[in-house]
């Protein structure tokens, strides 16, 4: 496993623009409009996951990825989308 | 004939349904441990309530990945009755064997309490001994049980009749009041097309003794005969 680098990636699961999110709703409205700081319009709350993979290169990183989100539901299709971002490690 | 009750860590609610199965209705039962890799012997399955892995990730998405639900999947393709009880409904949804999905509680809040169901569709291997449009008295308990899926997805959920039970009110109607989780169309418990995999939020083994109901009621029980009966004229 020589020729492998070692990448960071996060994964952000949130849900599709059209279904609601409660929690996201309750932060805006509770926490933040009713402090003052009407500035803010829209809260979304997700998950994060953050992970240390190996692979060829960054291309390669990301289709790992992509294809464990898809295979294992990281996500649930129906509802969310998932984001995913590849830096190197540093 | 046979059941099996599927075992997964953080299952709560095995021992419930066994009970009602092996010592109420007298049937033979076995808990099986969700990596047992053969329910040939089986004729139906039914995967409790519970939280399994923790709810980590989503409520029932690593249980579906457990070595038992290649079994459960072939025993549904061959039409034996599989059944989801509350985390059950969960992972049946997250294995693909149900359609849409199960996102927290409109109002993000943990709900336990009696609700009233009707029965939309009694022709299912666990509603088939029910009267269509009748009222079943039965318990929920969850936070991630509003039940969601596409409108075009929807409408072939209406079509095929999978719509088996939805939250009412005292008079039997549909009400956004009466919602406890915010599900849409106030949706309980689906089935599959064929009608032999089900899954509900609320808990029929928690209803299925009087002595265990406010309303001295044992609603639960005709879900657990549906079942026995739909296996009586396989």
């Amino acid at each position: 496993m020589t020729d492998l680098n070692r990448y960071t990636v996060n994964i952000i699961i949130e849900n599709k623009p059209l279904i609601r999110d409660p929690e996201g709703e309750t932060i805006l409205r509770d926490l933040i409009i009713k402090n003052g700081i009407t500035e803010v319009t829209k809260v979304k709350t997700g998950k994060l996951l953050k992970l240390e993979v190996n692979a060829k290169d960054k291309e390669n990183a990301k289709k790992i990825m992509e294809n464990m989100c898809n295979d294992l539901r990281i996500f649930n299709p129906v509802v969310s989308i998932c984001k995913i971002t590849v830096s190197s490690d540093s | 004939m046979k059941i099996a009750v599927a075992v997964f860590p953080g299952s709560n609610c095995e021992r419930d349904t066994f009970n009602i199965l092996k010592h109420n209705l007298r049937i033979d039962t076995d808990l099986i441990w969700h990596k047992e890799s053969n329910l040939d012997n089986y004729d139906a399955v039914i995967l409790p309530g519970g939280f399994t892995y923790g709810d980590y990730l989503r409520g029932g998405v690593i249980a579906a990945f457990s070595p038992i639900m290649k079994q459960v999947k072939k025993m549904a393709e061959k039409g034996k009755p599989v059944l989801g009880i509350c985390n059950g409904f969960q992972t049946l949804v997250e294995a693909g064997l149900l359609p849409g999905a199960l996102m927290s509680n409109i109002s993000l809040k943990f709900i336990c309490k009696w609700t009233k169901l009707r029965v939309e569709n009694n022709r299912t291997a666990f509603t088939n001994i029910c009267m269509k449009n009748s009222i079943l008295n039965m318990p929920v308990a969850h936070q991630q049980g509003r039940f969601f899926i596409k409108n075009e997805n929807l409408k072939h959920l209406i079509d095929h009749n999978q719509i088996v039970l939805t939250y009412v009110n005292n008079k039997g109607e549909t009400s956004n009041d009466i919602n406890p989780n915010g599900s849409i169309m106030n949706i309980a418990g689906i089935s599959n097309e064929e009608g032999n995999v089900m899954g509900l939020m609320p808990h029929p083994e928690r209803a299925s003794e009087p002595a265990l109901s406010p309303l001295r009621s044992a609603d639960g029980l005709l879900i657990f005969k549906s079942m026995l009966n739909y296996l009586k004229k396989a």
